[in-house]
């Protein structure tokens, strides 16, 4: 079986009835667990005290947030190829979603930034580029409101979402490509000797694995919604012809 | 609940922040799917 088999609406609602809840009850018990460990179980950060309890949030938002517009164009992208209305609507369906992350990772970051770097905001790099992305996303969603035809709206969003691409990809790499600015390079790497160390970083990965699962049912049930508002969209406009 | 020192409020802001807008963005999100089902049941029944 082919995966474009699923952008039968039809066979995504069936498939997608299946496996919701139990990405549901995946990500509520992965975001808990780190959340709680994270929050009760770690101790406070020689240098940052008890602020380093914020990264549990911040990053795991922030990693959504870049990642939900990633996901925007790549679903743009096919509805560009294919034209699956599906791909369309899974696009819109995660842009709420990541406007909420990306305010959690911009609000968090500047609550960490006052006692860490003396303010709440700067204009470095990388916290630019993360504010136009968040720009960005309200656009996005502002687009899709504001056009009625929906194959127009579709094309004029995949438009905006290749362009806000280049602001997801800069905040990610802001800190490498301009190396200035107040805030501190990858928090996660490979290399142990910079990795965080694994008191902080077993309960920030299980909260990256929960606000991704969270993100993924969310954009699932938003695009139920979306299927079904335009399927009852055409019966009503099917009666109104009768 | 751990003692969080003198960074206690900025650590209760974000956390308070963050939950809220989560739990705010899930329960926007069901709201919005339990709608469109009336919505499309309605339809359907005409």
């Amino acid at each position: 079986m082919s995966i474009w088999e699923y952008a039968n609406p039809h066979r995504f609602m069936a498939l997608t009835a299946r496996i919701l809840p139990v990405l549901a009850v995946l990500s509520a018990a992965f975001l808990l667990t780190g959340l709680i460990w994270g929050f009760f179980f770690t101790p406070d950060d020689f240098k940052q005290g008890s602020t380093i309890k914020i990264i549990y949030l911040h990053v795991p938002a922030a990693f959504a947030a870049i990642n939900a517009w990633i996901m925007m164009l790549v679903a743009s992208i096919i509805w560009f190829i294919r034209r699956h209305p599906v791909s369309a609507l899974t696009a819109r369906a995660a842009a709420p979603v990541g406007i909420a992350m990306t305010l959690i990772a911009l609000a968090t970051g500047a609550i960490w930034g006052k006692p860490m770097w003396g303010t709440y905001w700067a204009w470095d790099p990388r916290l630019t580029s993360f504010l136009i992305l968040f720009v960005f996303y309200i656009g996005y969603v502002a687009l899709w409101e504001a056009i009625e035809n929906p194959e127009v709206a579709a094309d004029l969003t995949s438009v905006l979402c290749l362009v806000g691409s280049v602001f997801a990809l800069l905040s990610r790499y802001a800190v490498n490509l301009w190396n200035q600015g107040l805030h501190q390079g990858a928090t996660l790497s490979l290399d142990k000797e910079t990795n965080i160390d694994n008191t902080f970083f077993v309960p920030l990965l299980l909260c990256l694995a929960g606000f991704t699962l969270l993100f993924l049912t969310l954009v699932l049930l938003r695009t139920r919604t979306h299927i079904r508002l335009r399927r009852a969209s055409a019966l009503i406009a099917r009666q109104a012809r009768a | 609940m751990p003692d969080l020192g003198k960074y206690a409020g900025d650590v209760l802001l974000a956390y308070g922040f963050g939950l809220t807008l989560i739990a705010g963005i899930v329960a926007l999100s069901i709201w919005q799917s339990w709608r469109a089902k009336q919505k499309l049941e309605q339809a359907e029944r005409k």
